[in-house]
């Protein structure tokens, strides 16, 4: 009887998810037919049947796990901007994020799960890797696709329909370089890098190839991975050794707390540079913010601006979510705003087909400018990286100031 | 210098691994089953701790006991539930219901707690001479930096590996833990409570969870829900490096594992520190099939 028992469970788990793949696989067609991964055909790509009957945006993001303060950030921010634009009347949206846990092939059934609900254009995914294969579906379903944060280079690489909000990784590298050379802030320059983590090898190697052009000398090279990220003693050692009045730090803020944490217990006390992975750094609970006075970090977006439209979007996020947004809610915030922008020039509706947005949107990304909170001017190439100023920020009781 | 001062890193390190290790071989010498959700026990007692000091701002032994207090209940509670059921079934099934616990825990505390990091406060600080807090100590003119927390995890390490070691040695309950180990049968035969004794020693191991979180926690201060699974897999690595089942053998492959770890990033290559770790468990286990202090069985046919 218990064996029966089990294998009937057994049998409605096996059914249960080749229900989930018939869905995916179903209704609709979008007209490039192509298939993906044993995914036949794709999903009913908005025929208009949303519930307000606006577009329908969707995307991918962590939303449990280790990188979900990223994904949680990008919803959040993502969900103001559609709240906003829907309360004005005129366009309207319809937001769904799906969770990818920052995991490849669970983006892959978010994106799965998305395409079957409708998604007509979508914001790709939240961190890097799982973009990288959200990204690829996004170009054979002709399915257009804006990231807010997903910086590699590879997730937009061949996609003529998948765009950026951020930065590049090399851009920022190279922006680093020329930040510190140019502000002379430093003569020795030690480099800490995770070897395991697209993002921070992407800046490392433009920084390294750019240091060595603009006359930098980096003194100490020295990197990390995911299970060696707790104990920096041996990196800072070498820093020190080797005289480095600054290290650059092309990491998220997690790790370089750590290492800021170690590096005062060793009495090491170099000028810090860091890159928008940094930003949120302050925003740590319990985190001692006289650690990280004076660090210099690259970040399109300063949530202590003055400029109003950063200010109402921060207060709107701090009464609804109780805390300060950081760069990947701005950008998310961004997104949606430049798809308002986009579809209202030209003039799209939302009972299009996705291929027919796609379309439009390649058009529109191509050549509009948008001014948004995470910089004015904002421009994008033909193969979706954005161009726009980062600013240079430096903590300063406990807040961002702009260098100079 | 450099030298010792990486020496003590990796001792420092190591301790930490040696004192969660415990909870694995302990777990694992009596009732023959891997808890993989030891490392997530150690996330809820940094947790537990960091909220006791930093929200309510009790005095850290306060909050060390507290975190040992909620553990060793989280631990007991976890062993009824979910492992207790399981006595009798393949220890596959208790493998991956433990696997289970594991993920349980973690998200239960992103709900609880968020994903956002905390920061955990430096409750070993002291107050230096300039009256700044201070959390090293220099040697030698300033040529050798010993942080305070690597003393105490030192500390606390050898206090507890002696103590157990006597617990399990001298004491009744210790002596029934070995008689469980030994043959859980004979021993419930010989009038032994095993139910009672399982639950003892994964309050124990429970307990010094929440004592290696906060010691992790102070060393390395970045509080995810995610914090203890990368240690408790370091430090079940030193328990099967040390032999798992043996209290000796847990300290000796927490100390190797830390100090390899980190002679090798700094000696060898960074890239390869974990790769150089695993070398070696793989070469001691190809001489010594049973760990470097494990019970070489016999199996008699």
């Amino acid at each position: 009887m218990k064996k029966f028992c089990s294998i009937l469970l057994a049998l409605a788990l096996v059914l249960s998810l080749a229900a989930c793949g018939g869905n995916n696989g179903g209704s609709g067609d979008t007209g490039s037919g192509s298939s993906t991964s044993g995914d036949s055909g794709s999903g009913d790509s908005g025929s208009g049947s949303g519930s307000t009957g606006g577009f329908k945006i969707g995307g991918t993001g962590p939303l449990t796990g280790d990188a979900s303060i990223y994904g949680i950030a990008v919803r959040n921010g993502a969900q103001i901007a559609v709240d906003e634009i829907n309360a004005q009347g005129g366009i309207q949206f319809d937001l769904k994020y799906e969770d990818d846990a920052h995991d490849a092939e669970k983006a892959v059934n978010a994106y799965n799960a998305l395409k079957s609900w409708g998604m007509q254009i979508s914001m790709s995914s939240v961190t890097s890797t799982p973009a990288e294969a959200t990204s690829t579906m996004n170009f054979e379903d002709r399915i257009f696709g804006l990231t807010p944060s997903a910086s590699s280079v590879a997730t937009t690489q061949g996609k003529d329909n998948v765009f950026q909000m951020c930065f590049i990784d090399p851009a920022q590298g190279t922006m680093a370089a020329h930040s510190i050379a140019d502000n002379n802030l430093g003569s020795k320059i030690a480099v800490i890098w995770k070897n395991d983590d697209v993002y921070s090898v992407g800046i490392y190697e433009t920084f390294m190839e750019e240091a060595a052009k603009v006359g930098l000398e980096v003194v100490s090279d020295t990197n990390f991975n995911n299970a060696t990220s707790t104990d920096f003693s041996v990196q800072i050692a070498d820093a020190q050794k080797n005289g480095a009045d600054l290290v650059f730090l092309p990491m998220y803020y997690q790790p370089a707390s750590q290492i800021l944490a170690q590096a005062v217990s060793a009495g090491f006390t170099p000028k810090w540079f860091g890159v928008d992975g940094m930003d949120g750094i302050l925003t740590m609970e319990g985190f001692d913010t006289a650690m990280a006075e004076g660090i210099m970090l690259q970040t399109p977006f300063n949530a202590s601006s003055d400029d109003p439209a950063t200010k109402a979007f921060v207060e709107e996020y701090q009464s609804r979510f109780g805390e300060v947004p950081n760069q990947f809610a701005a950008n998310a915030y961004d997104c949606v705003y430049a798809y308002k922008q986009a579809l209202e020039n030209a003039g799209a509706t939302p009972d299009m087909t996705a291929e027919e947005l796609c379309g439009l949107m390649i058009e529109q990304f191509t050549t509009m400018t948008f001014d948004g909170i995470t910089g004015t001017g904002a421009t994008w190439s033909a193969e979706g990286a954005v161009s726009k100023q980062p600013t240079v920020v430096v903590i300063q009781d406990g807040a961002y100031v702009g260098l100079n | 210098m450099s030298f010792l001062n990486f020496l003590i890193s990796g001792i420092s390190l190591g301790s930490i691994y040696a004192i969660i290790a415990l909870g694995y071989t302990m777990v694992y010498g009596i009732a023959k089953m891997l808890n993989f959700a030891h490392g997530d026990v150690i996330m809820v007692g940094a947790y537990i701790c960091f909220f006791a000091v930093s929200s309510y701002g009790l005095p850290p032994v306060v909050g060390v006991v507290a975190a040992m207090a909620v553990c060793t209940v989280l631990g007991i509670v976890v062993e009824r539930l979910a492992y207790k059921p399981l006595r009798q079934a393949p220890s596959l099934a208790v493998l991956i219901t433990a696997i289970g616990v594991s993920y349980f825990l973690q998200n239960g505390a992103q709900l609880l707690w968020t994903s956002s990091p905390k920061v955990f406060p430096n409750i070993f600080a002291q107050k230096g001479a300039d009256g700044a807090m201070k959390s090293s100590f220099t040697l030698f003119d300033g040529q050798l930096n010993i942080s305070y927390v690597a003393v105490v995890a030192i500390i606390a390490c050898v206090v507890i590996m002696a103590g157990l070691t006597l617990f399990t040695g001298y004491t009744k309950m210790g002596k029934a833990m070995r008689a469980c180990s030994e043959d859980k049968g004979a021993a419930q035969l010989m009038g032994i409570n095993v139910d009672g004794t399982i639950s003892l020693t994964f309050a124990i191991g429970s307990g010094l969870a929440a004592v290696a979180g906060v010691l992790l926690c102070a060393a390395y201060p970045n509080l995810v829900p995610t914090t203890g699974s990368m240690p408790g897999i370091k430090a079940f690595t030193a328990a099967v490096f040390g032999g798992i089942g043996s209290i000796p053998g847990a300290l000796l492959g927490g100390l190797l594992l830390g100090v390899i770890q980190i002679f090798t990033q700094a000696y060898i290559s960074m890239e390869l520190a974990d790769a150089v770790v695993f070398g070696v468990l793989i070469v001691v286990l190809l001489v010594r099939p049973a760990g470097l202090l494990g019970k070489q069985i016999r199996e008699k046919v």
